[in-house]
């Protein structure tokens, strides 16, 4: 459904995006996991044919961007990171210049949004202008307009930042009964591990360029195990005691005793008739995509601005991995 | 699809203009006071020159004035909506930026056209008599001028990202038309150079149809001020919808 090849946007100096191919099949949830200024938005601005490429290819629905973009609007919808009402309208009003101007009849129109308004609870708050809503009821609004006419092809960026749970599982659970009856596709960023893992797959991005592509299980794979974390009464001597009897890679801080171990499973009951240290408490993390994340690129997906060594070792890791 | 894109598109701004109070009050108060301060105001410097009525010459250069800004504001709301981010559910929608364009044209041609009655209605201020003729033909003026002036602000709209920018235009562009095009003054007696800028001004043509059809008195033929605002309508449609077709 999306297809990009060797996709890039420069603004003068900055390569925003810089080569990125991909493709998305019907049906998936693709995600862009990547930190501030890694090229996510831009990338969405030239799938959505907001931004024309400065060079490379993308096609959405089978349609170019550049070639077809009203072909290309037709088959998507959008939840912009950045705000995108018209505040002096009400909530209903946005909604019906949405349902108007993407041509959804009447009656579905109606019945839409009611669903929806319902969905993000402001069913009761339709009647005001939209100033008066509160960030969070903003966004909320916003996702149920992109969601009204049931887009073959959803772009979500950055959906539910600022978003309280409860909120973000009702717009999860409609996204995926979407899904489910009619199979729409889902390309969405966000710098939330923990929501990145509902995707089907995930285009790790860094510096405008994809670092990585694959499943989330597979990304954890590579991080080459599981972490496990002891307390023992004497850490001290337990370090030890690891160290001479397992050929491990063994870290201690005041958290307890941190090892990566790839069959966890098989290795903790072993471990605990063995060891003679007493046990206080013994932890099993899965690896989280924070981790295959820091392992890519050399940095932290939160700090905002990387340092130039960081990018450089990003580099070297990308051409030695592959 | 076209047309109903254009409808939403008008709908949306008309729902706006009619919402902001503020906007509906000043949209009357502003031409009463200046028929009411202006016309009395200048009236006793004219009469005692020996003129005809001022507040009378001045009526139609009020609606004039009237149209150029309301055209203008209309069009150039889509600055605001690039800033406040509205512009991009527009511009990510399945209908063609020409409809856009369109639409934004014919609300900046409607709320003219409703500023326009509100000046007309208040014509008993300064004692001019308007028959169902006139105010069917002063609306098709209306119509036409600000047709030629809102696809003008929405050129320059399209071609302008921010507000910083607004200033400038207000300065060196909507002034000096609504100053010189003969809406405070009789272009007969201005000096050459003045006279070259009111001859290249398409609201001069406006203001003189306008105060052809409602006082008899103009300076060119009916025929030639339609002309040169239909050209100039048609030309800055055309550049108009081409740039905003461009816009990123
Ligand atoms: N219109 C623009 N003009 C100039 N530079 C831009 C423009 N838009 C984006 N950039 C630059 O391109 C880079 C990528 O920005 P982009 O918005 O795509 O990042 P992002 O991955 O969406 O980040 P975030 O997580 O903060 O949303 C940044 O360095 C940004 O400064
Ligand atoms: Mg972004």
């Amino acid at each position: 459904m999306i297809e990009t090849t060797d996709l890039c946007k420069h603004f003068d100096g900055t390569k925003a995006v810089d080569g990125v191919t991909f493709s998305v099949d019907k049906g998936e949830i693709f995600g862009f996991l990547g930190p501030n200024g890694a090229g996510k938005t831009t990338t969405i601005n030239i799938l959505c044919t907001l931004l024309t490429p400065t060079s490379g290819e993308a096609r959405v629905n089978g349609y170019d961007v550049s070639k077809n973009p009203n072909e290309v609007r037709k088959s998507i919808g959008l939840i912009f990171q950045e705000p995108s009402l018209d505040d002096r309208l009400t909530a209903e009003e946005n909604l019906d210049f949405h349902g108007m101007i993407y041509d959804v009849p009447k009656g579905i129109r109606k019945e839409r949004k009611k669903e929806l308004l319902d969905m993000v609870d402001l069913w009761d708050r339709r009647k005001d202008v939209v100033k008066t809503y509160s960030g969070g009821m903003k966004r909320r609004l916003e996702i149920a307009r992109g969601l009204l006419h049931h887009p073959k092809i959803l772009f979500l960026d950055e959906p539910t930042l600022g978003l309280d749970p409860q909120t973000r599982s009702h717009i999860w659970r409609y996204i995926n009964k979407l899904r489910e009856e009619q199979g729409i596709t889902i390309f969405m960023t966000t710098h939330y591990m923990d929501e990145a893992e509902n995707c089907d797959r995930i285009a790790i991005i860094d510096y405008g360029k994809v670092v990585a592509l694959d499943t989330p299980d597979n990304l954890k794979r590579f991080v080459g195990g599981d972490v496990i974390t002891i307390k023992t009464t004497d850490d001290e001597k337990a370090e030890k005691e690891i160290g001479e009897q397992y050929n491990l890679h063994v870290r201690r801080d005041a958290g307890g005793i941190h090892l990566e171990i790839e069959n966890s499973e098989e290795f903790i009951p072993q471990f605990i008739s063995s060891f003679s240290t007493k046990i206080n408490s013994i932890h099993l993390r899965r690896p989280t995509l924070d981790d295959v994340f820091l392992k890519l690129t050399g940095h932290e997906i939160r700090t905002e601005e990387a340092s130039v060594r960081d990018r450089m070792k990003a580099g070297m890791r990308m051409r030695g991995g592959h | 699809m076209f047309w109903k894109a254009v409808y939403v598109i008008c709908l949306r701004d008309i729902r706006r203009f009619f919402r902001e109070k503020s906007q509906v009050i000043g949209s009357i108060a502003r031409p009463a006071l200046w028929l009411a301060i202006m016309g009395t105001g200048f009236n006793t410097v004219f009469s005692s020159s020996g003129s005809d009525n001022y507040a009378q010459f001045l009526f139609p250069g009020i609606i004039g004035m009237t149209v150029l800004f309301t055209s203008v504001f209309s069009a150039v709301s889509v600055i605001w909506d690039r800033q406040f981010g509205f512009l991009r559910e527009m511009l990510v929608a399945p209908v063609s930026r020409t409809s856009i364009a369109v639409g934004k044209t014919l609300s900046g041609c409607f709320q003219s056209l409703i500023q326009g009655s509100i000046i007309m209605v208040l014509s008993f201020i300064v004692d001019v008599h308007l028959s169902p003729l006139i105010i069917v033909q002063v609306l098709a003026i209306i119509l036409l001028a600000s047709f030629a002036l809102t696809s003008m602000g929405l050129l320059i709209a399209s071609r302008m990202p921010s507000f910083e920018g607004f200033n400038l235009i207000m300065n060196f562009l909507v002034m000096p038309m609504f100053l010189m095009s003969g809406a405070f003054f009789p272009i007969s007696g201005l000096p050459a150079w003045m006279k070259s800028i009111v001859t290249i001004n398409p609201l001069s043509y406006g203001v003189d149809a306008l105060r052809g059809v409602i006082l008899g008195f103009h300076e060119h033929a009916l025929t030639t001020d339609i002309l040169f605002m239909a050209g100039f309508a048609i030309i800055m449609t055309a550049v108009a919808v081409t740039a905003f077709n461009k816009a990123e």
